[in-house]
Parts: structure tokens; C-alpha cells; sequence
């Protein structure tokens, strides 16, 4: 038997250098071109053309979104759309599931109290498992019921090509590749999802950018997050259709100085750990096709925004049962939470948060959708117990908490720019197989962070602003 | 009695492939991880007449040379893994570029049926496709649909089914290079033959030797190493 | 009037150029990735339209529509066969 591998390993060997020997450069050039003129005879056989025209809608529409004029202004404006769409639509059905939560959450409270089961049973799982929960869904579920659909349809219809054909220049100028801005168009939706569709990015190089900069687009499980910031700290004066305007152009905003810090990061890892030059590719632009819409609907919600919501519920109920149990062991005289807390909070004060705040995000590594929910159970562990009925309760509850206009803008900042959640950095790891550079994946974004609101707040402080 | 199939989609990026696939799966989709590779193919079952189909979704190419990891795993997966059909999805309103696609895939495996795909699109631009000229010159069935208005799916299932239970012989158009392409295919034809046995397309294989893909063969090698013991 | 043909770089052909290949000056992975997309000499490439900051440009070739960046377009050649 090894005798004979050993035989053929040889001959292989000996076929190898022969076929090496036969080998000319064109060869390639030969086949690819024979297969060309194949097809070509094939076609001329098989196929007429009764007219000469070619796609006249995709080329009109390509001179509106691909216009020097318009292309840019068009991204942005649907960029704002779908913000808009997402926020405007999601409040009155996150409001209605919040207290919807609520009203079950009282009856499971009775339950509990007839039952004559213990206080801290209660609090495992209806102030803990419960209400982490449900907060999760409620603020989570409906801005991904239409986010999801909505960017479904549009990826559906081919817009997205358009966009890496516009963004391309500022990409190469930067040093990356033009297909970053397709992984991170996927981002909004999950940046775990984004980090795995690098692969379309062939370059080992210009991938690493787009995985290390992801992180950058705030994923689905971050807007919850700071669309509730927006409307209530940077939208607080207007009400109605003005209020989700005002909450949409904050969250543009947002998201646009995540793509300045997108292509600063992005330039300045390549003109230093990753140098070298973009490589060459090829981008194709296909035609514009009308996407069945309520398959596209159905499918992304079923699939997407269900599979998204199961994950973070998962780590949601765990979650919350861990904040409820270190709220209520007691260590010395205050509990665990508020040892945490107190040993944060200095730290927090710094960039302009504080020490729930930090714990928050601590906690909500496996997932970005529960920081909200915890620091609110963190909130809420320490002060009177207020019945949080819709998403204005929870102003008040931000406000006895010392909050300001600052520390909600800082909180949005520092849920843009932070590390990358649980998940994303698993798939970064699989995906690279470097232990480095996940580390780097997860050190640039927290370094940027904290550095972006430590600036904005000492500037804020000194100028006496707040 | 049930027998189960597996059929692999190939076809270029943007020709309606995921829409066939999600037409046919409708939801029982998951996310298959095959042998050795760890890379996460789409799949998706569904029953016709009594029988149970395995549907792989490859990744969207235009070519098998192996130029990028997808087109790899496309190629690996149509050679080693051999579904018992591959369906290969083609545009109708680009098909010089597609059939490109096709007539690799017809060197690799036998089992084929051609897709055209998007056929309303082409209508409306003026495009008459005559499937039967293409049917004789390839030697494979070719099926015109439209996956999105769900037109020419049951003639294409049907010949599915035809095609793996073998009452349809797909006898594959090989294409001919130049000569001095051919006479160097038939230079080193009966040693790879030797080598890789009778499990793999070996005229196929000589030819990606000439194109200094030395790796295929390897894997193959090791591929019978192992079966051997 | 006769069809006066010239050489001429993808990256200089205008908007509703024609042209037709005759080298690629293009070596390795971008190479191939050029035939497949149908980038072979013989074939005509027709300029579709410049993007917002002039780089890239997408071409029409083999039915589709193919983006290039400046560094490929420049090395592709060919005939302007305009009517």
C-alpha cells in the first residue's frame, strides 16, 4: 500500500511537470476566449433579436442615481427614508407592545402573589427574565419589522450596486475596496451577518478594512437604542410627524459621521498595519428588476427579523437575570451591581456617562439590543419602582439619574463607535483566524469611543454648555 | 417509495437564482455546512412526485476557474461532492455571457439541466430564445421559466425528475479547443486518467493542469487515498 | 463617411463609445476575472457612463453592465468603431 502511494505520488509529480512543460501564459486567454466563441455560435443559432433596443428603463434610472447631481443627494435621501420609515413606523407599535408587556407583567405579579411564591422568585423571573424580555421585544421588533422589508426591497430592486458604483473613488482614495460599501449597507441590518459577507471582498487586505471598520454602521441592535436617545433627548420639543423628522436627521447624522470615522480608521490602517494599494475589481451593475413585494416582505421578516429577535432574546433572559440577581445580593451594604456601578462610574463620568452606563454596556457584550433594558433595570434597582408605561416614562427615569442632553448624545456615540457585540467578534475571529486582529477589531472602536466623548465632553464642560 | 436527490443551483451573480430557490424551498431552508469546508452553503428540501429534493444554492459565478474562494467552492462542490443533477440558472437577457458558464459546467459533470431564466424580461426586450436549436446543439434538456411570475416550473421539475431517475440521458456538448490545446489534453489525458480514475471527469482535469491549477488534481489524489484506505 | 477606426484606451472612450477589444495589458487574477466577465479581445465594449467623481466607469459588454476602476480601464485597449 505505501509502496504504491509512493508510486503514484511520483507519477503525479511526473504529470505535474509535464503539464507545467505543455503550460504556455495564453492559455487561459485560448480557453476563455473558445468558450466565448462558442457561446456566441450557440446564441446566433439558438437566439433572435427581433428588436435592437437595449434596457431603456435601467438606463434612465441609472442617470438619475448615478448622476453627478443627484447620485449623491439620492443615497442620502434614502438613507433618511428608510430611517424615517423605521422610526415613524415603529412608535406607536413599540408603545402598544410596551404596554402590552406591562398589563401581562401585573397579572404575572398577581399570579405570584396568590401562589404566596417567595420575593426573590418574583424577581428572577418577572422583574429579571420577564421585563428584560419583553423590553428587548418591544423595543426591538418593530423597527426591524420594517427596517428589514423595507432594505429587502431595495437590495431586491438593484439599488445597491449603484451605491458602490457612486462611493467607489472615496473608497480607493482611501485605500479600501469599492464592495465595502455593499458589507456595509449590510451592517445595518447585523453586523455579525456583514462581517461574513466580506467574502465578496477578495482582497485578504481590503477585507480586513471592511471587517475591522464594520462595527462603525449601527447595526439593528443599536437603534433601538438610539432612536429612543433621539426622540426623547435631541426631539424633545416637537411632537407628531415633526418629532420622527427631527429623530430621523439625528440618526442620519449619526450615521454619517460613523462613515467619517469609517474612512478615517479605514485610511489610516492602510497607510500603516495594512499598507499596500487597492486591488483591481470589477463591479457589475444589473439591470433594475421590480421585486416581488410580498414575498420580499414575508421572506426578510420571516427569516431575518425573526432569526435577529430569537438571538437576542437568548441572551436578553439571561441577561436580565443576571442584572436582577447582582441588584439584589447584598456584598458589605450595598449589592453587587452597585459595587460595579461605584467602581465604573468615575471612569463614566469622564466621557460624559456614568457608572449604570458602563455596567450596561459591560453586560450587553453578547448583544447590543439589551444595554437599554439593563441600564433601565439598573436604573430602576436603585430608586423607587416607577411603572414604565411607554417609552416617555422612561425620560423621567433617565432625568432622576442626572441625565442630560450630553450624556444621552454621548450614550448614542458610544453605542456607534463601541466595540463590536459578542457575535460579531466570534465571526471576525472565524472568519480572520487571528487572535491580533480580533483583539484590534475590538481595541480600535473602544479607543475611538471613549476618546470621542471624552473630547466632546471636556469641550462641552469647559465651554459651560451644560 | 421515497428516494432523495440533491441538486445543486449554479448559474452567474443577478439571475434570479435565490428566487428559484426560494420558489422551490419556499421556507424550509437552512444553512448546510459540508465535509471539510467551512463554508456555509444554502439548502432547502422539497417533494415532487414521491421524491425528496436536497437543493443546494452554490455561490453566484461567472466562471469555474477557481479565480476567486467562490467560484471554488462551486467548482468543489460540483465536482466532489457530484449532486445528482446541477441546474444550471441562466439569464436570458444576457446569455453570451452565461452560456460561457454552462459550457463549463457541461465538462464537469453529465447530469445538467440548463436553465434560462427571466425569460419575460427578454420577451419584453425583444429576445426570442428557440430552446430546442440549444436543446440538440448541447446535448442537455434546456428549460425556459420565468422564476418571479412562476412560469415554466412544473416542465422544469418534471425534468428533474426525468433527469435522476435516468429517463433522460444527458449526453453534454464537450467543447473543442485548438488544436494545440487538444494535442497537449491528449499528451497528458492517460496519466490523470490513471490517477483519478474513473470517478472524475478526466478530460476536464488534464485541461485545468494546463492551466497550472495543480491543487485540483492533489485533492482528487488525496480524495482516492483515502477511499482506497 | 468611412469608419475611421483608432486605438484608444477604455478609460478615454466617452459616453456611447464603441470599441472593440484588441489587448489586455493586465496580468494575473484581474486577468482572468476580465475574460470571464467578457473583457476578450474581438469582443465591443460600448461606454455606458462615468460614475459621480469620474471613477469608476461602467461598460457594456457581453449584454451586461461591468464597472472598472481607472488602473484596469487604462490598460484595456481597443478600436473605436463608433458608426
Amino acid at each position: 500500500m505505501g509502496a504504491q502511494s509512493a508510486y503514484k505520488q511520483n507519477e503525479v509529480q511526473e504529470l505535474f511537470y509535464q503539464a507545467e512543460q505543455l503550460s504556455s501564459s495564453n492559455v487561459r486567454d485560448q480557453i476563455v476566449e473558445q468558450l466565448y466563441k462558442k457561446s456566441n455560435e450557440l446564441i446566433k443559432e439558438g437566439v433572435s433579436f427581433t428588436k435592437t433596443k437595449h434596457d431603456q428603463r435601467t438606463e434612465k434610472l441609472d442617470a438619475i442615481f448615478t448622476s453627478p447631481i443627484w447620485g449623491f443627494p439620492i443615497m442620502l435621501i434614502m438613507l433618511g427614508v428608510i430611517f424615517y420609515l423605521t422610526i415613524a413606523g415603529a412608535n406607536i407599535p413599540s408603545s402598544m407592545l410596551a404596554s402590552f408587556f406591562g398589563w401581562i407583567e401585573g397579572y404575572l405579579t398577581l399570579m405570584f402573589t396568590t401562589l404566596h411564591a417567595p420575593d426573590w422568585l418574583h424577581g428572577v423571573l418577572v422583574l429579571g427574565l420577564y421585563r428584560g424580555t419583553s423590553w428587548v421585544i418591544s423595543v426591538m421588533l418593530p423597527p426591524m419589522a420594517i427596517f428589514f422589508p423595507t432594505f429587502a426591497l431595495l437590495e431586491n430592486y438593484g439599488y445597491l450596486p449603484r451605491v458602490a458604483f457612486n462611493m467607489d473613488r472615496l473608497f480607493k482614495t482611501v485605500g479600501a475596496h469599492g464592495k465595502q460599501s455593499l458589507t456595509m449597507a449590510m451592517g445595518f441590518g447585523c453586523n455579525a451577518a456583514a462581517v461574513m459577507s466580506s467574502r465578496i471582498i477578495e482582497s485578504p487586505r481590503e477585507r480586513m478594512l471592511a471587517i475591522l471598520t464594520n462595527n462603525f454602521v449601527p447595526c439593528n441592535g443599536r437603534w433601538g437604542t438610539l432612536i429612543v436617545l433621539a426622540s426623547l433627548f435631541m426631539a424633545a420639543g416637537f411632537t407628531g410627524g415633526m418629532k420622527s423628522l427631527v429623530t430621523t436627521s439625528v440618526i442620519v447624522g449619526i450615521v454619517m459621521f460613523g462613515i467619517i470615522i469609517t474612512f478615517l480608521v479605514s485610511w489610516v490602517l492602510s497607510k500603516t498595519a495594512l499598507k499596500g494599494v487597492p486591488t483591481h475589481y470589477t463591479l457589475e451593475l444589473p439591470p433594475y428588476r421590480k421585486p416581488k413585494f410580498v414575498d420580499t416582505v414575508i421572506r426578510s421578516s420571516l427569516t431575518k427579523s425573526l432569526s435577529v429577535l430569537k438571538r437576542a432574546i437568548k441572551v436578553a433572559a439571561p441577561a436580565g437575570i443576571l442584572t436582577w440577581v447582582l441588584a439584589n445580593i447584598q456584598v458589605g451594604d450595598t449589592s453587587i451591581l452597585l459595587h460595579i456601578v461605584n467602581f465604573l462610574d468615575p471612569l463614566g463620568q469622564m466621557i460624559g456617562l456614568d457608572g449604570y452606563i458602563l455596567m450596561a454596556f459591560l453586560i450587553g457584550l453578547p448583544a447590543n439590543e439589551i444595554v437599554l433594558p439593563i441600564l433601565l433595570m439598573g436604573y430602576l434597582s436603585t430608586g423607587a419602582l416607577i411603572d414604565v408605561e411607554g417609552i416617555e416614562d422612561l425620560k423621567q427615569i433617565f432625568l432622576n439619574n442626572g441625565w442630560t442632553w450630553l450624556t444621552a448624545l454621548n450614550m448614542m456615540l458610544f453605542s456607534l463607535l463601541h466595540y463590536p457585540c459578542g457575535t460579531t467578534l466570534v465571526n471576525i475571529y472565524k472568519e480572520t483566524k487571528s487572535i491580533k486582529w480580533t483583539f484590534w477589531s475590538f481595541m480600535i472602536p473602544t479607543g475611538i469611543a471613549f476618546l470621542v466623548t471624552f473630547l466632546i465632553t471636556q469641550i462641552v464642560r469647559f465651554m459651560g454648555w451644560v | 417509495m421515497t428516494k432523495s436527490f440533491r441538486i445543486a443551483l449554479a448559474g452567474n451573480p443577478n439571475t434570479g437564482k435565490s428566487t428559484l430557490f426560494n420558489l422551490l424551498t419556499g421556507l424550509k431552508q437552512h444553512t448546510g455546512n459540508w465535509a471539510g469546508k467551512t463554508v456555509d452553503l444554502k439548502a432547502g428540501t422539497f417533494t415532487f412526485k414521491t421524491n425528496q429534493y436536497e437543493m443546494i444554492d452554490l455561490p453566484g459565478t461567472y466562471s469555474l476557474f477557481s479565480n476567486s474562494k467562490d467560484e471554488e467552492i462551486a467548482r468543489d462542490y460540483i465536482v466532489f461532492e457530484k449532486p445528482d443533477v446541477t441546474l444550471v440558472v441562466l439569464d436570458a437577457t444576457a446569455l453570451e455571457r452565461n452560456m460561457n458558464l454552462a459550457l463549463q459546467v457541461m465538462e464537469i459533470t453529465d447530469r445538467l439541466i440548463i436553465c434560462i431564466n427571466l425569460i419575460d424580461e427578454a420577451e419584453k426586450m425583444g429576445i426570442k430564445i428557440n430552446e430546442k436549436v440549444l436543446m440538440k446543439r448541447l446535448g442537455v434538456p434546456v428549460i425556459k421559466i420565468s422564476a418571479r411570475n412562476k412560469s415554466g416550473i412544473p416542465m422544469l421539475l418534471d425534468t428533474i425528475d426525468r433527469v435522476v431517475t435516468g429517463a433522460i440521458q444527458c449526453t453534454p456538448y464537450q467543447m473543442t479547443y485548438d488544436e494545440e490545446t487538444e494535442k497537449k489534453i491528449a499528451l497528458l489525458l492517460p496519466t490523470v486518467e490513471k490517477i483519478s480514475g474513473n470517478k472524475f471527469p478526466a478530460r476536464w482535469l488534464s485541461l485545468r493542469l494546463l492551466d497550472g491549477d495543480t491543487n485540483l488534481l492533489q485533492q482528487i489524489q488525496q480524495k482516492i487515498t483515502i477511499m482506497e484506505g | 463617411m468611412m469608419t475611421e477606426s483608432k486605438k484608444i484606451k477604455l478609460f478615454n472612450g466617452k459616453k456611447g463609445d464603441f470599441i472593440r477589444l484588441t489587448h489586455l495589458d493586465i496580468d494575473g487574477v484581474m486577468r482572468r476575472r476580465l475574460l470571464d466577465l467578457g473583457f476578450v479581445p474581438g469582443a465591443v465594449v460600448e461606454v455606458l457612463r462615468k460614475s459621480p467623481l469620474g471613477d469608476p466607469i461602467a461598460f457594456r459588454v457581453s449584454q451586461t453592465s461591468i464597472a472598472l476602476r481607472k488602473e484596469e480601464s487604462l490598460r484595456i485597449e481597443g478600436e473605436l468603431i463608433n458608426p
